[in-house]
């Protein structure tokens, strides 16, 4: 059961409902949609994107542009989470802005800032190279939050006595970084990059192909085989692709996941043994291996020589910091520019957004409303099936065994890869965008919930367990008085983050280029995708505004009360 | 040690203090310091818990700066951590990914000396403390007291001339410490450690008379030096002797007080002139069993430094129970002895429910109680939010003491039958008076 339950989502942080932090985020957000559109102006009318090969000989070549963008997304992201973490734990002033923004860049509708990206890069770019740089900007906006939030969570809560213990003994920042904040983040920093790779394959599949009005920006790779496979309904070339995504997602788990969790066991903070250590063959294989131990004591040396380079150049600070700061000038400057740039971006996006006819605003209230019974039936959906599931797993080992490979390997496979596939199901019925439109939410979803229930599930004390069988409780008691309190928080915190990529799901789901044809349901997905693909700029800024500040209002006035009653009343610790 | 003692002074603190701001108000942690440190000397910090000495010995390693006063060391005011000092954490504060030699290396690579300088003095000092074998060995896989000796260790690896000890045998077992303060008494009078002077924070009495040439005597209420005692025993100092157990009685008696007359014991209600007296955090099950045990002896009345021992007790939590006995009348303390009174006698011996009577009496008279009455009994449903309250104490306390304040008041009201707390809205109200409910 090890796995499943560390797989769960790092907790949602308690805040005040709304602040002038969250006003001055949204602004900002706007200023930015303002001057990627401003740019897109410019980009190029047509745009041809190179054809994609359906051959599977060409698929190993795919997977390994698509596992490339990948990896620079997430480079990328590992070195946004190590700077922007920092900068927020250690600096109070930097904390209130920092944190609030990067609370609502959680709750951004990544998707709809793909064409702005995307347009304005094209602007001042060649094409491919602007192409290729969207796709890892967008990859990297799905993988950096949570990276960042555990991160700085974990640079929060270092022990106060091994803080003092490094400030006594001198570590400067490198050697405090090396051998107390990057241990100590370590475990915390793997569990949320393999999130992170989970969610990164979702987007990349929309990424790789996406179009704007006459520009076809498309980028050879697995998501775009996938997509041109159920294009032209080519089954086999669609189980094909489908096997190489799930291979290289099972890879990844085994060559170098699991590897790096059993070595990271090493820097679980507790001071006794652990009973159930993860473990990873490949790991047993290598660490033990004549090559390694050769490369090892390399590094070894070259490290030791590093280390003491970077104590020379940049000894420890150990002096108080001055009460009376003196401001520095450069650090206002900066402050100065982006207010500037927010208040400049600010004003000419209401100016935009003053411009969009009623009729339109009225189309986006309606669509907000019918995005929220989506996500809410979606949320249902996979409530009434992964409670009981969830259940039999974490209380059942023999049910366990059977289903958690079965759940793992299928929770792995990026919904808007098998997206198309399920369209060619639905699409003739009647109403089959909306069937299609919720089940593509319920399967990007889902999962963060069952894996919360089983967690929960088999977090109920024995002894609890025992009492209600001793008491004679009918089912529906047990269910009522233990089962049910006992997974209230776990639930909580499932939904919490089903329901936000739910939100995000309905960009991709709402609104389909399907075999020649374009589809769309009425939801604020499908406004900002039709906005996208019309280059409406003006609705495309109020729909991805009100997208957010709907998603940002349902997390702080619903799920955030519900979690703190959870947090307080129902917490078993 | 009084043979190396000189008069040459390593560390002064000049009127030293920490005050903590919250709102408008202000909270003194630590008064008007005034302290010196000699060469050859082990001081020792002596207080109940809350007095400070944590922080004061934060601020003489320069993790703290205080917010008046000055830190000299050898004459030079210090601006930042003290890089000749080093302290030996009470929870170790050893890094559990790295093994006991890492810990040791790295303390000794921070300060850029060389792997071939570092290594055989990390391996010479984890020998002498006893760790030969242990080298790779991580800090999880070791006892407490082996932990701690790593920490001594490290501490004494990088040649500090100012070895601070925080609690450091307090987390330890009781023969480890035993074991673990002779091996370092032995380092320190043997002169064979580059150290020239120990700082020790400790809350036990006997230790430090054990180990200390001086020391320094702390109260809460705030955090000040009370007084000063020079131990001039020669070492090893014998527990059992006479002069030995004539200094453990002597501070014995200034920690423990005086009982006071009942004014000053009470002190005054909050928003009133004068001090309010925080409320010690208990268990009225813990109180209760210390007046049984009380009560069962022949003359009602014992030592209160044989008490730790005699109940296996921490003398903090001896320290607190005896000032809640005090507080409510049923024990007062003269020169070192705890003595029942004969309403402590009569608690002891009463059923349940007569002793919730006898408690709801005795804490009615309570400035802090009774102020809390009065506001709930003006307001609407004699009910109030907690925060409320909370926000009413923070006049007098500062905000992390307000809510244990209320929290005692909350449980104790309970026991009593005074109060009620429903936790679901938070709300603290008035328990209707029995002649007053209606039969259901």
């Amino acid at each position: 059961m090890g796995l499943l339950q560390n797989t769960l989502p790092p907790r949602e942080r308690l805040e005040r409902s709304f602040t002038w932090g969250d006003a001055i985020v949204i602004l900002f957000l706007a200023a930015l949609v303002y001057g990627g559109a401003r740019l897109a102006f410019n980009a190029p009318a047509v745009i041809e994107g190179p054809q994609i090969s359906l051959e599977p000989s060409t698929l190993p070549w795919y997977t390994l542009l698509s596992v490339g963008r990948m990896l620079a997304a997430y480079l990328l992201s590992l070195v946004f989470t190590l700077i922007y973490g920092r900068m927020a734990a250690y600096n109070r002033r930097a904390e209130s802005i920092l944190m609030p923004l990067l609370d609502v860049l959680q709750s951004v509708p990544i998707l709809s800032f793909l064409p702005v990206v995307l347009l304005g890069l094209s602007a001042i770019l060649p094409q491919r190279t602007a192409a290729e740089l969207a796709s890892i900007v967008l990859i990297f906006t799905s993988q950096a939050w949570n990276m960042t939030f555990g991160w700085y969570q974990s640079l929060a809560t270092l022990p106060k006595e091994l803080r003092e213990a490094s400030a006594i003994f001198r570590l400067n920042t490198w050697l405090r970084f090396k051998r107390l904040e990057l241990p100590f983040g370590m475990i915390g920093l793997i569990w949320n990059s393999i999130m992170s790779w989970a969610g990164g394959w979702f987007f990349l599949m929309a990424a790789e192909i996406f179009t704007v009005g006459s520009k076809d920006f498309r980028l050879p790779g697995l998501g775009a085989y996938l997509h041109e496979a159920a294009n032209q309904s080519d089954f086999r070339s669609i189980a094909y692709g489908l096997t190489a995504l799930v291979l290289t997602i099972v890879a990844l788990d085994q060559f170098v996941w699991r590897p790096l969790l059993a070595w990271a066991d090493r820097f679980k903070v507790e001071m006794v043994e652990s009973g159930e250590p993860p473990t990873s063959w490949f790991y047993d294989l290598i660490h033990t291996s004549r090559l390694f131990l050769w490369v090892n004591s390399i590094f070894g040396n070259l490290t030791e020589r590093f280390d003491r380079w970077m104590i020379r150049r940049a000894p420890m600070k150990a002096d108080w910091e001055d009460g009376a700061s003196n401001l520095d000038w450069r650090l206002v400057a900066f402050y100065g520019l982006i207010g500037i740039f927010i208040l400049y971006g600010g004003y000419r996006a209401a100016e935009m957004l003053v411009a969009v006819p009623a009729s339109q605003w009225g189309q986006i209230g309606v669509g907000v409303l019918a995005t929220f019974l989506r996500v809410s039936v979606s949320l249902v959906i996979a409530l009434l099936w992964t409670i009981p599931v969830g259940v039999a797993i974490g209380t059942n080992r023999r049910v366990a065994a059977v289903l958690q490979p079965i759940v793992q390997v299928t929770a792995a496979v990026p919904a808007t890869a098998v997206f198309p596939i399920i369209l060619l199901f639905f699409i003739n019925m009647a109403g089959g965008l909306d069937i299609a439109a919720i089940f593509l939410m319920l399967m990007g979803t889902q999962w963060y919930l069952l894996f919360n229930v089983i967690a929960g599930a088999s977090a109920i004390p024995q002894d609890l367990k025992y009492t209600s069988a001793l008491l004679g409780l009918s089912r529906w008691e047990r269910w009522r008085t233990l089962i049910l309190p006992a997974l209230f928080p776990y639930i909580i915190t499932g939904s919490i983050t089903a329901s936000g990529g739910a939100w995000n799901a309905s960009i991709v789901a709402e609104y389909v280029h399907f075999g020649g044809r374009t589809l769309f349901a009425a939801g604020i997905g499908s406004l900002i995708s039709q906005a996208t693909a019309s280059g409406d700029y003006p609705l495309l800024l109020a729909s991805t505004l009100s997208m957010i500040l709907a998603v940002v209002l349902v997390n702080r006035l619903f799920w955030r009360r519900l979690y703190k009653t959870a947090e307080e009343k129902y917490r078993m610790e | 040690m009084a043979t190396n003692l000189t008069n040459t002074p390593l560390l002064k603190l000049r009127h030293v203090q920490q005050i903590y701001a919250s709102g408008s108000k202000r909270f003194t942690a630590v008064q008007d310091v005034n302290l010196t440190i000699f060469e050859g000397e082990f001081v020792a910090l002596l207080g109940p818990s809350g007095c400070g000495k944590s922080t004061l010995l934060r601020i003489i390693t320069g993790l703290q700066k205080p917010s008046e006063g000055n830190v000299l060391y050898r004459d030079q005011p210090l601006h930042g951590v003290n890089p000749h000092a080093t302290i030996v954490f009470q929870t170790f504060a050893l890094f559990p990914w790295l093994t006991v030699f890492e810990n040791v290396d790295l303390a000794l690579k921070a300060r850029n000396i060389p792997a071939e300088v570092r290594t055989p003095r990390a391996i010479d000092l984890i020998d002498r403390v006893g760790l030969d074998g242990f080298e790779t060995a991580y800090p999880r896989e070791l006892s407490g007291g082996m932990r701690q000796k790593v920490g001594f260790a490290r501490a004494m690896a990088v040649e500090p001339e100012l070895l601070c000890l925080d609690e450091p045998f307090s987390a330890l077992d009781v023969l480890s410490a035993e074991s673990l303060r002779g091996e370092l008494m032995e380092l320190w009078t043997s002169g064979s450690i580059p150290t020239k002077a120990i700082l020790m924070v400790s809350h036990n009495i006997e230790e430090a008379v054990f180990m200390a040439d001086r020391i320094v005597v702390m109260d809460k209420e705030p955090g000040r030096i009370i007084a000063e005692v020079k131990v001039e025993l020669p070492h090893p100092r014998q527990r059992k002797s006479d002069e030995f157990q004539k200094v453990v009685d002597e501070v014995y008696g200034m920690l423990a007080g005086q009982t006071e007359s009942e004014a000053v014991e009470l002190g005054s209600a909050p928003g009133e002139q004068g001090h309010t007296r925080a409320l010690p955090q208990i268990a009225i099950s813990d109180l209760a069993g210390l007046l049984e045990y009380l009560a069962e002896l022949p003359t009602d009345r014992q030592d209160i430094y044989r008490l730790p021992e005699e109940l296996n007790v921490d003398p903090n939590h001896i320290f607190s129970l005896t000032e809640a006995a005090e507080i409510l009348g049923f024990a007062y303390v003269e020169k070192g002895d705890i003595i029942l009174t004969s309403l402590g006698e009569t608690f002891a011996e009463a059923s349940i429910q007569a002793r919730k009577e006898i408690f709801a009496t005795r804490i009615r008279r309570l400035p802090l109680f009774r102020w809390l009455t009065t506001l709930l009994s003006h307001s609407e449903n004699r009910a109030l939010d907690w925060d409320v309250i909370q926000t009413a104490l923070e006049l007098e306390f500062p905000k992390e003491e307000a809510e244990k304040q209320l929290d005692t008041l909350i449980n104790w009201g309970r026991y009593a039958e005074l109060l009620s707390y429903n936790d679901d809205r938070e709300l603290v109200y008035l328990e209707t008076p029995v002649s007053q409910s209606t039969p259901s």
